[in-house]
Protein backbone atom coordinates (compact mmCIF):
# COMPACT_ATOMS: atom_id res chain seq x y z
CA UNK A 1 0.00 0.00 0.00
CA UNK A 2 2.70 2.41 1.08
CA UNK A 3 4.85 1.33 -1.85
CA UNK A 4 1.99 1.90 -4.27
CA UNK A 5 1.46 5.39 -2.85
CA UNK A 6 5.13 6.23 -3.16
CA UNK A 7 5.23 4.91 -6.72
CA UNK A 8 2.08 6.81 -7.59
CA UNK A 9 3.55 10.02 -6.19
CA UNK A 10 6.77 9.42 -8.12
CA UNK A 11 4.84 8.97 -11.32
CA UNK A 12 2.91 12.19 -10.79
CA UNK A 13 6.09 14.04 -9.87
CA UNK A 14 7.83 12.55 -12.87
CA UNK A 15 5.18 13.95 -15.15
CA UNK A 16 5.35 17.35 -13.49
CA UNK A 17 9.16 17.36 -13.54
CA UNK A 18 9.13 16.70 -17.25
CA UNK A 19 6.71 19.58 -17.71
CA UNK A 20 4.05 17.22 -18.96
CA UNK A 21 0.63 18.71 -18.32
CA UNK A 22 -1.89 16.51 -16.58
CA UNK A 23 -4.57 17.45 -19.01
CA UNK A 24 -5.26 19.69 -21.95
CA UNK A 25 -8.66 21.15 -22.71
CA UNK A 26 -9.75 23.31 -25.58
CA UNK A 27 -12.88 24.93 -26.95
CA UNK A 28 -13.02 25.34 -30.71
CA UNK A 29 -13.84 28.88 -31.77
CA UNK A 30 -17.06 29.35 -33.73
CA UNK A 31 -16.78 29.68 -37.47
CA UNK A 32 -17.22 33.13 -38.93
CA UNK A 33 -18.74 31.70 -42.11
CA UNK A 34 -22.40 30.63 -42.18
CA UNK A 35 -24.55 29.11 -44.92
CA UNK A 36 -26.02 31.90 -47.04
CA UNK A 37 -29.68 31.97 -48.06
CA UNK A 38 -30.59 29.62 -50.90
CA UNK A 39 -33.00 26.85 -51.89
CA UNK A 40 -33.48 24.09 -49.29
CA UNK A 41 -31.29 25.93 -46.77
CA UNK A 42 -32.99 24.22 -43.82
CA UNK A 43 -32.33 20.80 -45.28
CA UNK A 44 -28.67 21.67 -45.82
CA UNK A 45 -28.28 22.99 -42.28
CA UNK A 46 -30.00 19.95 -40.78
CA UNK A 47 -27.83 17.46 -42.65
CA UNK A 48 -24.43 19.01 -43.37
CA UNK A 49 -23.86 20.76 -40.06
CA UNK A 50 -24.05 17.49 -38.14
CA UNK A 51 -20.47 16.63 -39.06
CA UNK A 52 -18.85 19.81 -40.43
CA UNK A 53 -19.26 23.55 -40.74
CA UNK A 54 -20.30 25.58 -43.77
CA UNK A 55 -16.85 26.98 -44.50
CA UNK A 56 -15.53 23.66 -45.83
CA UNK A 57 -18.14 23.78 -48.59
CA UNK A 58 -17.41 27.40 -49.50
CA UNK A 59 -13.64 26.71 -49.57
CA UNK A 60 -13.93 23.95 -52.18
CA UNK A 61 -13.21 24.80 -55.80
CA UNK A 62 -16.39 25.40 -57.78
CA UNK A 63 -17.70 21.90 -58.54
CA UNK A 64 -20.06 20.60 -61.22
CA UNK A 65 -23.45 19.11 -60.41
CA UNK A 66 -21.99 15.63 -60.91
CA UNK A 67 -19.11 16.41 -58.56
CA UNK A 68 -21.35 17.84 -55.83
CA UNK A 69 -23.66 14.84 -56.19
CA UNK A 70 -20.66 12.55 -55.73
CA UNK A 71 -19.65 14.48 -52.60
CA UNK A 72 -23.12 14.23 -51.06
CA UNK A 73 -23.27 10.54 -51.89
CA UNK A 74 -19.86 10.06 -50.29
CA UNK A 75 -21.24 11.61 -47.10
CA UNK A 76 -23.94 8.94 -47.18
CA UNK A 77 -21.99 5.86 -48.24
CA UNK A 78 -18.63 6.49 -46.58
CA UNK A 79 -19.54 8.56 -43.52
CA UNK A 80 -23.07 7.20 -43.04
CA UNK A 81 -24.87 10.56 -43.08
CA UNK A 82 -28.60 9.88 -42.83
CA UNK A 83 -29.61 11.85 -45.92
CA UNK A 84 -32.79 10.58 -47.58
CA UNK A 85 -32.58 9.62 -51.27
CA UNK A 86 -35.03 12.38 -52.24
CA UNK A 87 -33.00 14.98 -50.40
CA UNK A 88 -29.77 14.42 -52.31
CA UNK A 89 -30.75 16.44 -55.42
CA UNK A 90 -32.27 19.14 -53.21
CA UNK A 91 -29.03 19.53 -51.29
CA UNK A 92 -27.12 19.53 -54.58
CA UNK A 93 -29.46 22.28 -55.87
CA UNK A 94 -28.40 24.42 -52.93
CA UNK A 95 -24.69 23.64 -53.34
CA UNK A 96 -24.86 24.58 -57.01
CA UNK A 97 -26.24 28.02 -56.11
CA UNK A 98 -23.42 28.53 -53.59
CA UNK A 99 -20.32 27.04 -55.18
CA UNK A 100 -21.33 25.41 -58.45
CA UNK A 101 -19.76 25.24 -61.86
CA UNK A 102 -21.82 24.57 -64.96
CA UNK B 1 -3.41 31.94 -61.27
CA UNK B 2 -0.93 34.50 -60.02
CA UNK B 3 -1.18 36.54 -56.91
CA UNK B 4 -1.16 40.24 -57.40
CA UNK B 5 2.22 41.86 -57.09
CA UNK B 6 3.08 42.53 -53.52
CA UNK B 7 5.86 44.47 -51.97
CA UNK B 8 8.32 42.02 -50.50
CA UNK B 9 11.14 43.05 -48.24
CA UNK B 10 13.88 40.52 -48.65
CA UNK B 11 15.16 39.34 -45.31
CA UNK B 12 12.33 40.75 -43.27
CA UNK B 13 9.83 38.81 -41.25
CA UNK B 14 7.17 41.43 -41.65
CA UNK B 15 4.46 39.02 -42.70
CA UNK B 16 5.17 36.62 -39.84
CA UNK B 17 5.21 39.36 -37.26
CA UNK B 18 1.78 40.51 -38.38
CA UNK B 19 0.35 37.09 -37.57
CA UNK B 20 1.78 36.62 -34.10
CA UNK B 21 -0.77 38.71 -32.32
CA UNK B 22 -2.74 38.09 -29.19
CA UNK B 23 -6.19 38.64 -30.61
CA UNK B 24 -8.99 36.63 -28.99
CA UNK B 25 -9.56 33.07 -30.07
CA UNK B 26 -11.69 32.77 -33.14
CA UNK B 27 -11.33 36.35 -34.22
CA UNK B 28 -10.75 36.52 -37.95
CA UNK B 29 -7.86 38.94 -37.75
CA UNK B 30 -7.12 38.85 -41.35
CA UNK B 31 -7.74 37.08 -44.59
CA UNK B 32 -5.28 35.48 -46.92
CA UNK B 33 -5.61 34.84 -50.62
CA UNK B 34 -4.09 31.45 -51.43
CA UNK B 35 -2.87 31.09 -55.04
CA UNK B 36 -5.88 29.16 -56.33
CA UNK B 37 -9.36 29.91 -57.62
CA UNK B 38 -11.58 30.56 -54.57
CA UNK B 39 -8.48 30.83 -52.39
CA UNK B 40 -9.65 33.39 -49.82
CA UNK B 41 -9.35 32.03 -46.26
CA UNK B 42 -9.63 33.51 -42.77
CA UNK B 43 -6.65 33.60 -40.47
CA UNK B 44 -7.89 32.59 -37.03
CA UNK B 45 -6.44 31.71 -33.66
CA UNK B 46 -7.32 28.29 -32.33
CA UNK B 47 -6.48 27.04 -28.81
CA UNK B 48 -2.70 26.59 -28.37
CA UNK B 49 -2.21 28.04 -31.86
CA UNK B 50 -1.19 31.35 -33.35
CA UNK B 51 -3.22 32.68 -36.29
CA UNK B 52 -3.57 29.85 -38.81
CA UNK B 53 -5.17 29.60 -42.24
CA UNK B 54 -8.57 27.98 -41.71
CA UNK B 55 -9.39 25.30 -44.30
CA UNK B 56 -12.21 23.94 -42.14
CA UNK B 57 -13.29 25.25 -38.75
CA UNK B 58 -14.87 21.96 -37.62
CA UNK B 59 -13.34 19.40 -37.92
CA UNK B 60 -10.30 21.63 -37.56
CA UNK B 61 -8.13 21.82 -40.66
CA UNK B 62 -5.57 24.57 -40.14
CA UNK B 63 -2.77 25.44 -42.53
CA UNK B 64 0.60 26.85 -41.53
CA UNK B 65 1.23 30.30 -43.04
CA UNK B 66 4.13 29.62 -45.38
CA UNK B 67 6.44 32.34 -44.03
CA UNK B 68 6.77 30.23 -40.86
CA UNK B 69 8.99 27.86 -42.86
CA UNK B 70 11.41 30.70 -43.52
CA UNK B 71 11.76 31.58 -39.86
CA UNK B 72 13.19 28.30 -38.54
CA UNK B 73 14.00 24.76 -39.63
CA UNK B 74 11.76 23.48 -36.84
CA UNK B 75 8.08 24.39 -37.09
CA UNK B 76 6.86 25.78 -33.75
CA UNK B 77 4.08 23.81 -32.08
CA UNK B 78 1.71 26.77 -32.17
CA UNK B 79 2.18 27.09 -35.93
CA UNK B 80 2.09 23.38 -36.78
CA UNK B 81 -0.66 22.38 -39.22
CA UNK B 82 -3.77 20.58 -37.98
CA UNK B 83 -5.94 18.11 -39.83
CA UNK B 84 -8.82 16.17 -38.26
CA UNK B 85 -11.29 14.15 -40.30
CA UNK B 86 -14.15 13.84 -37.88
CA UNK B 87 -15.63 16.32 -35.44
CA UNK B 88 -15.68 13.89 -32.52
CA UNK B 89 -12.33 15.06 -31.18
CA UNK B 90 -12.24 15.09 -27.37
CA UNK B 91 -12.13 18.67 -26.13
CA UNK B 92 -10.24 17.54 -23.06
CA UNK B 93 -7.75 14.75 -22.48
CA UNK B 94 -6.48 13.77 -19.03
CA UNK B 95 -3.00 12.32 -19.37
CA UNK B 96 -3.14 10.77 -15.90
CA UNK B 97 -6.00 8.46 -16.82
CA UNK B 98 -5.09 8.08 -20.50
CA UNK B 99 -4.27 4.51 -21.56
CA UNK B 100 -2.71 3.15 -24.71
CA UNK B 101 -3.94 -0.40 -25.23
CA UNK B 102 -1.91 -2.96 -27.15
CA UNK B 103 -3.77 -6.13 -27.99
CA UNK B 104 -4.74 -8.61 -30.69
CA UNK B 105 -2.28 -11.18 -32.01
CA UNK B 106 0.19 -10.64 -29.18
CA UNK B 107 1.54 -12.82 -26.41
CA UNK B 108 0.52 -10.34 -23.73
CA UNK B 109 -1.90 -7.42 -23.94
CA UNK B 110 -0.63 -4.12 -22.54
CA UNK B 111 -2.33 -1.10 -21.07
CA UNK B 112 0.21 1.71 -20.90
CA UNK B 113 -0.09 5.10 -19.26
CA UNK B 114 1.97 8.13 -20.25
CA UNK B 115 4.27 7.55 -17.28
CA UNK B 116 4.78 3.94 -18.40
CA UNK B 117 5.70 5.07 -21.90
CA UNK B 118 8.17 7.57 -20.48
CA UNK B 119 9.76 5.35 -17.87
CA UNK B 120 9.66 1.81 -19.24
CA UNK B 121 11.00 2.37 -22.75
CA UNK B 122 14.16 3.97 -24.03
CA UNK B 123 13.33 7.53 -25.08
CA UNK B 124 14.24 8.35 -28.68
CA UNK B 125 14.31 11.73 -30.41
CA UNK B 126 13.91 12.18 -34.15
CA UNK B 127 13.42 15.33 -36.20
CA UNK B 128 10.93 14.47 -38.91
CA UNK B 129 8.67 16.13 -41.44
CA UNK B 130 4.97 15.45 -41.06
CA UNK B 131 3.19 16.20 -44.33
CA UNK B 132 -0.46 15.67 -45.19
CA UNK B 133 -0.99 13.29 -48.12
CA UNK B 134 -3.00 16.04 -49.78
CA UNK B 135 -0.61 18.92 -49.09
CA UNK B 136 -0.86 21.33 -52.06
CA UNK B 137 -4.16 19.75 -53.21
CA UNK B 138 -5.55 23.21 -53.93
CA UNK B 139 -2.82 23.63 -56.56
CA UNK B 140 -3.95 20.61 -58.59
CA UNK B 141 -5.03 21.20 -62.17
CA UNK B 142 -7.78 20.28 -62.74
CA UNK B 143 -8.91 20.90 -59.17
CA UNK B 144 -10.24 18.12 -56.96
CA UNK B 145 -12.48 18.18 -53.88
CA UNK B 146 -10.98 17.87 -50.40
CA UNK B 147 -8.96 20.07 -48.06
CA UNK B 148 -7.75 22.88 -50.30
CA UNK B 149 -4.22 23.20 -48.97
CA UNK B 150 -1.69 25.46 -50.56
CA UNK B 151 1.80 24.29 -49.48
CA UNK B 152 1.40 24.70 -45.70
CA UNK B 153 -0.04 21.26 -44.87
CA UNK B 154 3.32 20.19 -43.49
CA UNK B 155 5.69 20.81 -40.60
CA UNK B 156 8.99 19.68 -39.15
CA UNK B 157 9.33 18.86 -35.45
CA UNK B 158 11.60 17.12 -32.99
CA UNK B 159 9.56 14.17 -31.77
CA UNK B 160 10.36 12.23 -28.61
CA UNK B 161 8.86 8.94 -27.63
CA UNK B 162 9.17 5.20 -27.32
CA UNK B 163 9.93 3.05 -30.34
CA UNK B 164 6.85 1.24 -31.61
CA UNK B 165 9.10 -1.81 -32.08
CA UNK B 166 10.00 -1.72 -28.36
CA UNK B 167 6.34 -1.49 -27.34
CA UNK B 168 5.45 -4.39 -29.62
CA UNK B 169 8.44 -6.39 -28.35
CA UNK B 170 7.04 -6.00 -24.84
CA UNK B 171 3.69 -7.35 -25.99
CA UNK B 172 5.28 -9.99 -28.20
CA UNK B 173 3.96 -10.24 -31.75
CA UNK B 174 2.15 -13.56 -32.16
CA UNK B 175 2.24 -16.07 -34.98
CA UNK B 176 0.30 -15.14 -38.11
CA UNK B 177 0.40 -11.38 -37.47
CA UNK B 178 0.03 -9.39 -40.71
CA UNK B 179 -0.66 -5.78 -39.80
CA UNK B 180 -0.61 -3.34 -36.92
CA UNK B 181 -3.88 -1.42 -36.84
CA UNK B 182 -4.06 1.86 -34.93
CA UNK B 183 -6.64 4.40 -33.87
CA UNK B 184 -6.97 7.35 -31.53
CA UNK B 185 -9.61 8.85 -29.27
CA UNK B 186 -11.31 10.75 -32.09
CA UNK B 187 -14.49 9.48 -33.71
CA UNK B 188 -17.32 10.52 -35.94
CA UNK B 189 -20.31 12.51 -34.74
CA UNK B 190 -22.65 9.74 -35.88
CA UNK B 191 -22.09 6.35 -34.28
CA UNK B 192 -22.09 4.71 -37.73
CA UNK B 193 -19.30 6.90 -39.13
CA UNK B 194 -16.14 4.80 -39.47
CA UNK B 195 -13.57 6.06 -37.01
CA UNK B 196 -10.18 6.95 -38.44
CA UNK B 197 -8.07 3.82 -38.25
CA UNK B 198 -4.81 3.15 -40.07
CA UNK B 199 -2.72 0.04 -40.52
CA UNK B 200 0.93 -0.69 -41.27
CA UNK B 201 2.33 -4.04 -42.32
CA UNK B 202 4.08 -5.92 -39.51
CA UNK B 203 7.17 -6.10 -41.74
CA UNK B 204 7.20 -2.32 -42.11
CA UNK B 205 6.87 -1.79 -38.38
CA UNK B 206 9.40 -4.38 -37.21
CA UNK B 207 12.03 -3.25 -39.73
CA UNK B 208 11.73 0.44 -38.82
CA UNK B 209 12.94 1.40 -35.31
CA UNK B 210 12.32 5.07 -36.18
CA UNK B 211 8.54 4.73 -35.83
CA UNK B 212 7.75 6.33 -32.48
CA UNK B 213 4.91 6.43 -30.03
CA UNK B 214 5.65 10.11 -29.37
CA UNK B 215 4.75 12.01 -26.22
CA UNK B 216 6.75 15.16 -26.91
CA UNK B 217 6.91 17.59 -29.78
CA UNK B 218 9.73 20.13 -29.78
CA UNK B 219 10.45 19.47 -26.10
CA UNK B 220 6.91 19.88 -24.87
CA UNK B 221 3.68 17.98 -24.68
CA UNK B 222 2.02 18.40 -28.06
CA UNK B 223 -0.95 20.72 -28.55
CA UNK B 224 -4.24 18.89 -28.17
CA UNK B 225 -5.02 19.60 -31.83
CA UNK B 226 -1.76 17.87 -32.81
CA UNK B 227 -2.64 14.73 -30.86
CA UNK B 228 -2.03 15.20 -27.12
CA UNK B 229 -0.99 13.16 -25.23
CA UNK B 230 0.49 10.61 -27.66
CA UNK B 231 0.69 10.31 -31.41
CA UNK B 232 2.32 7.90 -33.79
CA UNK B 233 5.31 9.28 -35.70
CA UNK B 234 6.11 7.44 -38.92
CA UNK B 235 9.14 9.30 -40.31
CA UNK B 236 9.20 9.44 -44.09
CA UNK B 237 5.56 8.43 -44.46
CA UNK B 238 2.62 10.73 -45.15
CA UNK B 239 0.78 12.09 -42.12
CA UNK B 240 -2.28 9.89 -42.55
CA UNK B 241 -0.35 7.20 -40.64
CA UNK B 242 0.67 9.54 -37.81
CA UNK B 243 -2.38 8.64 -35.70
CA UNK B 244 -3.21 11.37 -33.18
CA UNK B 245 -4.36 10.75 -29.57
CA UNK B 246 -3.16 7.20 -30.20
CA UNK B 247 -5.11 4.99 -27.82
CA UNK B 248 -5.29 1.59 -29.49
CA UNK B 249 -2.76 -0.65 -31.20
CA UNK B 250 -4.12 -3.93 -32.45
CA UNK B 251 -1.97 -6.57 -34.09
CA UNK B 252 -4.17 -8.33 -36.63
CA UNK B 253 -3.81 -11.52 -38.69
CA UNK B 254 -5.35 -10.02 -41.84
CA UNK B 255 -5.21 -6.88 -43.99
CA UNK B 256 -7.19 -4.06 -42.40
CA UNK B 257 -10.15 -3.42 -44.72
CA UNK B 258 -11.70 -0.47 -42.93
CA UNK B 259 -12.72 2.59 -44.99
CA UNK B 260 -9.55 4.57 -44.19
CA UNK B 261 -7.35 1.83 -45.64
CA UNK B 262 -9.52 0.17 -48.27
CA UNK B 263 -11.16 3.24 -49.83
CA UNK B 264 -9.57 6.46 -48.61
CA UNK B 265 -5.90 7.43 -48.83
CA UNK B 266 -5.19 5.23 -51.82
CA UNK B 267 -3.06 6.17 -54.81
CA UNK B 268 -3.11 4.82 -58.37
CA UNK B 269 -0.76 1.88 -58.83
CA UNK B 270 0.40 3.39 -62.13
CA UNK B 271 3.76 4.83 -63.23
CA UNK B 272 4.33 7.96 -61.14
CA UNK B 273 1.06 7.23 -59.31
CA UNK B 274 -0.57 9.53 -61.80
CA UNK B 275 -3.68 9.13 -64.00
CA UNK B 276 -5.70 11.17 -66.46
CA UNK B 277 -8.75 12.93 -65.00
CA UNK B 278 -11.18 10.72 -66.93
CA UNK B 279 -9.22 7.49 -66.42
CA UNK B 280 -10.93 4.58 -64.67
CA UNK B 281 -10.31 0.92 -63.99
CA UNK B 282 -6.79 1.20 -62.57
CA UNK B 283 -5.56 -0.59 -59.48
CA UNK B 284 -4.87 1.39 -56.31
CA UNK B 285 -2.61 0.89 -53.29
CA UNK B 286 -2.48 2.56 -49.87
CA UNK B 287 -0.47 5.79 -49.90
CA UNK B 288 2.88 5.28 -48.19
CA UNK B 289 6.23 7.10 -48.33
CA UNK B 290 6.65 10.77 -49.17
CA UNK B 291 8.24 12.01 -52.36
CA UNK B 292 11.11 14.47 -52.50
CA UNK B 293 10.14 18.16 -52.42
CA UNK B 294 11.76 21.57 -52.14
CA UNK B 295 10.50 25.11 -51.72
CA UNK B 296 11.78 28.65 -51.69
CA UNK B 297 10.72 30.07 -48.33
CA UNK B 298 11.61 33.76 -48.49
CA UNK B 299 10.04 34.63 -51.83
CA UNK B 300 6.48 33.93 -52.90
CA UNK B 301 5.12 33.48 -56.37
CA UNK B 302 4.10 36.87 -57.68
CA UNK B 303 6.47 38.86 -55.47
CA UNK B 304 7.79 42.20 -56.56
CA UNK B 305 11.30 42.24 -55.15
CA UNK B 306 12.27 45.78 -54.37
CA UNK B 307 14.84 45.09 -51.74
CA UNK B 308 17.69 43.40 -53.57
CA UNK B 309 20.09 44.22 -50.87
CA UNK B 310 23.61 44.28 -52.21
CA UNK B 311 25.23 45.70 -55.32
CA UNK B 312 26.92 42.83 -57.14
CA UNK B 313 30.65 43.62 -57.32
CA UNK B 314 31.06 41.57 -60.50
CA UNK B 315 28.32 43.25 -62.49
CA UNK B 316 27.55 46.95 -62.28
CA UNK B 317 23.80 47.64 -62.05
CA UNK B 318 23.13 44.08 -60.89
CA UNK B 319 21.89 43.55 -57.39
CA UNK B 320 21.84 40.35 -55.43
CA UNK B 321 19.61 38.77 -52.82
CA UNK B 322 19.74 35.67 -50.72
CA UNK B 323 17.25 33.02 -51.73
CA UNK B 324 16.41 30.56 -48.97
CA UNK B 325 14.45 27.37 -48.90
CA UNK B 326 13.87 23.90 -47.53
CA UNK B 327 13.95 20.39 -48.94
CA UNK B 328 13.01 16.94 -47.64
CA UNK B 329 12.32 13.40 -48.78
CA UNK B 330 11.17 10.10 -47.30
CA UNK B 331 14.30 9.63 -45.23
CA UNK B 332 17.23 8.96 -47.53
CA UNK B 333 18.26 12.55 -46.88
CA UNK B 334 18.81 15.44 -49.26
CA UNK B 335 21.81 15.16 -51.55
CA UNK B 336 21.56 18.42 -53.46
CA UNK B 337 19.23 21.33 -54.08
CA UNK B 338 19.64 23.31 -57.28
CA UNK B 339 18.40 26.80 -58.04
CA UNK B 340 17.34 28.26 -61.36
CA UNK B 341 16.51 31.85 -62.32
CA UNK B 342 15.44 31.02 -65.87
CA UNK B 343 12.50 28.74 -65.28
CA UNK B 344 14.58 25.57 -65.11
CA UNK B 345 16.66 25.95 -68.29
CA UNK B 346 19.87 26.13 -66.25
CA UNK B 347 20.64 25.15 -62.68
CA UNK B 348 23.26 26.00 -60.08
CA UNK B 349 24.05 24.21 -56.83
CA UNK B 350 22.86 25.75 -53.59
CA UNK B 351 24.54 25.55 -50.20
CA UNK B 352 22.94 23.09 -47.80
CA UNK B 353 22.39 24.16 -44.20
CA UNK B 354 22.77 22.21 -40.98
CA UNK B 355 21.74 18.58 -40.97
CA UNK B 356 19.08 17.84 -38.36
CA UNK B 357 18.67 14.27 -39.54
CA UNK B 358 17.63 12.42 -42.63
CA UNK B 359 13.87 12.91 -42.08
CA UNK B 360 14.12 16.65 -41.39
CA UNK B 361 13.70 19.76 -43.48
CA UNK B 362 17.13 20.64 -44.89
CA UNK B 363 17.78 24.34 -45.26
CA UNK B 364 19.42 25.60 -48.43
CA UNK B 365 20.58 29.03 -49.55
CA UNK B 366 21.62 30.57 -52.83
CA UNK B 367 22.53 34.04 -54.01
CA UNK B 368 20.66 35.44 -56.92
CA UNK B 369 21.51 38.57 -58.82
CA UNK B 370 19.61 40.50 -61.45
CA UNK B 371 19.60 43.87 -63.11
CA UNK B 372 17.33 46.18 -61.19
CA UNK B 373 14.28 46.93 -63.30
CA UNK B 374 14.87 43.93 -65.55
CA UNK B 375 11.30 42.74 -65.08
CA UNK B 376 10.03 39.20 -64.73
CA UNK B 377 12.15 36.22 -63.75
CA UNK B 378 11.06 32.64 -63.09
CA UNK B 379 12.86 31.21 -60.08
CA UNK B 380 12.78 27.48 -59.37
CA UNK B 381 14.35 24.92 -57.06
CA UNK B 382 14.96 21.22 -57.56
CA UNK B 383 15.95 18.69 -54.89
CA UNK B 384 17.71 15.38 -55.35
CA UNK B 385 17.55 12.82 -52.55
CA UNK B 386 20.31 10.40 -51.59
CA UNK B 387 17.99 7.69 -52.90
CA UNK B 388 18.42 9.17 -56.38
CA UNK B 389 14.87 10.47 -56.48
CA UNK B 390 14.75 13.90 -58.11
CA UNK B 391 11.97 16.41 -58.64
CA UNK B 392 10.72 16.88 -62.20
CA UNK B 393 8.39 19.40 -63.82
CA UNK B 394 5.73 16.73 -64.42
CA UNK B 395 2.84 17.39 -62.04
CA UNK B 396 1.22 14.29 -60.59
CA UNK B 397 -2.56 14.08 -60.89
CA UNK B 398 -4.90 11.69 -59.11
CA UNK B 399 -8.54 12.16 -58.10
CA UNK B 400 -7.83 12.48 -54.37
CA UNK B 401 -5.13 15.12 -54.82
CA UNK B 402 -2.20 13.31 -53.23
CA UNK B 403 1.60 13.27 -53.71
CA UNK B 404 2.19 16.66 -55.33
CA UNK B 405 5.95 17.18 -55.61
CA UNK B 406 6.79 18.72 -58.97
CA UNK B 407 9.36 21.52 -59.23
CA UNK B 408 8.06 24.74 -57.67
CA UNK B 409 8.39 27.89 -59.76
CA UNK B 410 8.10 31.48 -58.60
CA UNK B 411 7.39 34.34 -60.97
CA UNK B 412 9.04 37.43 -59.57
CA UNK B 413 9.81 40.86 -60.86
CA UNK B 414 12.58 43.24 -59.94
Amino acid sequence: MMRALVLGAAVVLGLIAAGFPKSESIVLPPSNIMFKPGPNLGLVQANCLVCHNADYIYFQPALTRAQWTAEVNKMRSAYKATIADDDVPKIVDYLMTQNGKT
Amino acid sequence: MRLGRREFLVGSAAAGAALATSAPLGAAENWVELPMQNGKRPLMRYPQKRAMIVQSSRPAILETPFEVFDQSDITPNDAFFVRWHEAGVPASVDSASFRLNVHGVVNKSLSLGIADLRSQFEPVEIVAVNQCSGNSRGLFNPRVAGGQWANGGMGNARWKGARLTDVLKRAGIGAGAKQVSLHGLDHGVLPATPRVQKALDVDVVTSNPDILVAYEMNGEAMPLLNGFPVRLVVPGWYATYWVKMLSDIEVIDHIDDNFWMATAYRIPDTPGNTVKPDQTGYKTIPINKMHVRSFITNIQDGNFISGLDKPDPMYPYRYSAEVRGIAFDAGSGIKTVEFSDDGGKSWTQTKLGRDLGKYSFRRWTARWSAHAGSGMHTLACRATANSGEVQTNVAVWNPAGYLKNDIETYEVSV
